[in-house]
């Protein structure tokens, strides 16, 4: 007999809930404690940039492909979104990045919305070709529309994404998604992946719940976006194409999809070797090809399969009993 | 319009493999249009380097291409043979970037041009319309293959047995019909088929790059889908009209917008009659 | 009381007539069956009833509403609940998680709540965890609940999914072929089932099976189903008697 984990929510403790948030404080204060006094060098900090962002599309990608089902191949269409609409709102209208990360969520939700409610309805390859379509299309619009600097894109963006808005992003991202799965909503978007005729026939739209994962999953992927522009500073039509895609789904595929823990070590671990090979990236490409492929044939559970690293775990490391 | 009819000429030759291949393992088979730069890339190595003729190339790179073909679907769909069709798509794309990035790795990112000599380009005045010996070329080689195509799946006992296949692979098998020979050949058919569209491709337009397939083979997919995937005339004449579709919009409109008007008709297709305009409609057994 | 009314349904596929002016009725509490050779078309009416497919011709009315074309969760929500020839569990979820998911539907929380975890989510899923394991414990799965569901015997694995279904709370359940593929044991231990339900749950069961045991011993009124047409309507004692029947069950030998 298998054992399986449950889609379980845990009850409110109120002590571990402290320990959680003292560890992630710790984290962060570590951190940019490192980057004010400047022990951690430009180098890191750009990875550490790089590791919050692709985090963030990672997870937000396993939501739709993972946890739904649902293959999506225009990810990066929605980080554009993000990333344009942050840029109007910051460099343009000078507002604050406050507004400018709403507004990256909102457009890219909205987006992902327009964009869910035709495709959502098409079978599993055709769905795939439709979004990544789309995602083409995005960029090619952006690429025509000289108010955002055409092909050329914007450059000299202010850098206002420093480390607590990526980490607060992560942490955000992270509880949401986590949450959601671990909930009755959780729980419908799965049952829409393992069989959708039979959720159907208990009651569950999953018309609507595709569409509530795919919005879900372009709005953080536009808070990536947005992030992504106000620390690299340059962002154009280009950066945002099926390549880009591509890279976020490798992590996905590699980390296991349905495991949000999988996709963070993946992203983690992508990003890293992204750093390494910056200067072969034929050879990048290559290795991801390879693992695309090696994954789906020999593992096609990922890293992780769908298994979780959570409290359960931490919880049988300290020797609890549950 | 004749820039049309070879543009869509070539689509079609593309289009057919990703139709076939479909047809018979439900798959889409995203490294098509990098089979198609790989035959462009023999082809153009046959004559810039062993100094062929163009036809003698385009054999070459049709045999190799069809074996390439064959290897991959060996190496990286047989085994998914029973997954679920994502799965096989997500192979499919590290097929893709393995083939285009090996390409980049070993010979560089950079354009190359199919010599001149390869094929003289005349031009020819007929009835107000100026054809070049391009144009003629690859209009009558698409053509003439197409023919092949369609004696081989009428009129021969492989044609037979890959209907069979794509109809009911159990029941194909329970006749002593080979499915594994029967989606080799049909992978080998399709691939070289791509691979005379990369040679057409190459002297069309003179240059060739690795990342070549990418555009041009999801044109392609969509003239397919188009037609109606699967349907092997409706490959033919998606790819067609996908080629007169682009002319005319090049003509018309921007440029820029051209590669989005393919994305365009895919959704559209897609959301009104998925099954394309040959398709019939099947649906899920409950 | 009169549960389901169906006239004149009629469902073809591509020049085809699976189903033809099919009618029937069903009373509350009432057991039906709905027998026929194979492909005579019964997994079809139950997928017209279900919305899985969309009739061409007639109606069905269910409790004094039109369900007729309506979506499948829709018709789930109006309380009609249903399982399949080939068992469809969520193979990969556990046991637990199969049940859960059913009480979705009945037990709301916002889903802001969820993300933020205020105390309304605490209380769904507890009322949900109550409900599950009321439904587990009664099916005799509780001990079984973290199993994953495809790793349950052919037996329990049926007896997961009529105590999901059922945990959706419906007036009509649908059973389709429950006794495929059981050994004796198995259709014995499911007949016991089926004595259990009907004690504990107020329900009306329309049922398709080719066990004549089953099907003779259960049934209080069966219907004939022969090339997607009614042929005989009656009692067992009726039904195993009438001519017609046996002749489209037997071919040309009536004894």
């Amino acid at each position: 007999m298998q054992k399986t984990q449950s889609v379980k929510p845990t009850y409110f403790k109120p002590v571990q809930f402290l320990i959680e948030v003292g560890i992630l404080v710790a984290l962060f204060t570590l951190v940019q404690y490192l980057i004010t006094t400047g022990l951690l060098n430009q180098y890191y900090q750009i990875n550490l940039a790089s590791i919050c962002i692709n985090i963030i599309l990672a997870v937000s990608l396993n939501l739709i492909n993972g946890f739904t089902g649902q293959l999506s191949l225009g990810h990066a269409g929605f980080m554009a979104v993000g990333a344009y609409a942050s840029v109007i709102m910051t460099q343009y209208m000078e507002l604050p990045f406050i507004v400018g990360i709403i507004m990256a969520c909102l457009a890219a939700a909205l987006a992902g919305f327009i964009i869910g409610v035709p495709t959502l309805r098409l079978r599993g390859d055709y769905l795939a070709i439709a979004t990544l379509g789309f995602g083409e299309i995005i960029r090619v619009v952006l690429q025509n529309i000289d108010y955002v600097g055409g092909p050329a894109g914007i450059m000299g963006i202010t850098k206002m994404a420093t480390w607590p808005w990526m980490f607060a992003s992560v942490v955000i991202t992270l509880v949401v998604i986590v949450n959601l799965i671990n909930s009755s909503y959780g729980r419908a978007i799965i049952s829409v992946r393992e069989d959708e005729i039979a959720a159907e026939l208990m009651g569950i739209n999953t018309t609507k719940y595709k569409v509530l994962a795919f919005v879900i999953g372009a709005m953080f992927a536009g808070l990536a976006g947005a992030l992504y522009a106000h620390y690299f500073y340059i962002i154009k039509p280009e950066t945002f194409n099926f390549l880009k895609s591509f890279d976020i789904l490798v992590m996905v595929v590699l980390g296991g999809l349905g495991s949000t823990t999988g996709a963070v070590i993946a992203a983690i671990f992508i990003t890293v070797l992204t750093a390494a090979l910056q200067s072969f990236p034929a050879i990048r490409m290559i290795l991801y090809a390879i693992i695309l492929i090696i994954v789906m044939i020999y593992r096609p559970q990922g890293l992780m399969g769908n298994k979780e690293l959570g409290r359960r775990a931490f919880g049988r490391l300290r020797g609890e009993n549950k | 319009m004749v820039n049309g009819l070879s543009l869509g000429a070539i689509y079609a030759l593309i289009a057919l493999g990703y139709t076939m291949v479909y047809g018979i393992i439900m798959l889409i088979n995203f490294a098509h249009g990098d089979i198609m730069m790989v035959g462009a890339y023999i082809g153009f190595f046959s004559v810039a380097v062993l100094g062929t003729n163009i036809f003698v190339a385009m054999a070459v790179a049709m045999m190799a291409c069809a074996l390439l073909g064959v290897i991959i679907e060996k190496v990286a769909y047989k085994p998914l043979r029973n997954s679920t069709r994502i799965a096989a798509l997500i192979t499919a794309i590290g097929v893709s970037l393995f083939l285009e990035y090996t390409t980049i790795f070993f010979l560089t990112p950079n354009q190359r041009v199919y010599p001149a000599e390869a094929f003289p380009v005349t031009n020819y005045h007929v009835m107000g319309l100026t054809l070049s010996s391009k144009d003629i070329f690859v209009f009558i080689s698409a053509v003439v293959l197409m023919i092949i195509l369609q004696y081989i799946i009428k009129r021969t006992k492989t044609g037979k047995a890959m209907r069979a296949v794509s109809l009911d692979k159990e029941a194909a098998m329970l006749m002593g019909i080979n499915v594994d020979k029967t989606i080799s050949i049909t992978f080998a058919i399709g691939s070289a088929l791509a691979a005379a569209a990369g040679v057409m491709m190459g002297i069309y337009y003179n240059s060739i790059n690795p990342l070549m397939g990418i555009i041009p083979g999801l044109k392609a997919f969509v003239a397919a889908v188009l037609g109606g995937i699967g349907i092997i005339p409706g490959a033919m004449v998606g790819g067609f009209l996908m080629g007169i579709l682009e002319t005319l919009v090049s003509g018309y409109g921007s440029s820029l917008y051209r590669d989005a008007v393919a994305f365009g008709v895919l959704i559209i297709i897609l959301l009104i009659k998925p099954t394309g305009l040959f398709g019939k409609n099947t649906g899920e057994k409950v | 009381m009169m549960l389901m009314n169906i006239e004149h349904l009629h469902k073809s596929f591509g020049g085809l007539s699976a189903v033809l002016d099919f009618n029937a009725h069903l009373e509350e509490r009432e057991l039906i069956g709905l027998i026929g050779p194979n492909g005579a078309g019964k997994t079809t009416v139950f997928n017209l009833i279900t919305g899985v497919y969309k009739p061409d011709e007639g109606k069905i009315h269910f409790a004094d509403q039109d369900i007729t074309g309506l979506p499948p969760y829709e018709i789930c929500r109006r309380g009609i609940a249903r399982t399949f020839q080939n068992i469809r569990l969520f193979n990969d979820l556990s046991v637990l998680d199969n049940v859960r998911i059913a009480l979705h539907k009945d037990v709301h929380y916002p889903l802001l709540s969820a993300v933020l975890r205020i105390p309304s989510f605490f209380k769904g899923e507890a009322e949900i965890e109550e409900k599950t394991d009321q439904f587990l414990k009664i099916f005799n799965l509780y001990d079984k609940r973290n199993e994953k569901a495809s790793s349950l015997p052919y037996g329990e694995q049926r007896r997961l999914e009529i105590a999901r279904a059922l945990a959706t709370n419906p007036r009509l359940l649908i059973l389709d072929e429950p006794a495929a593929g059981m050994n004796p044991n198995e259709t014995a231990e499911l007949m016991e089932l089926n004595r259990l339900i009907r004690e504990q749950f107020h329900l009306t069961i329309l049922l398709i099976e080719h066990d004549m045991s089953l099907v003779m011993g259960v049934c209080e009124r069966i219907y004939v189903l022969d090339y997607g047409q009614i042929i005989a309507e009656g009692s067992p004692e009726e039904i195993r008697n009438n001519k017609r029947v046996i002749e489209a069950y037997l071919g040309e030998e009536v004894s």
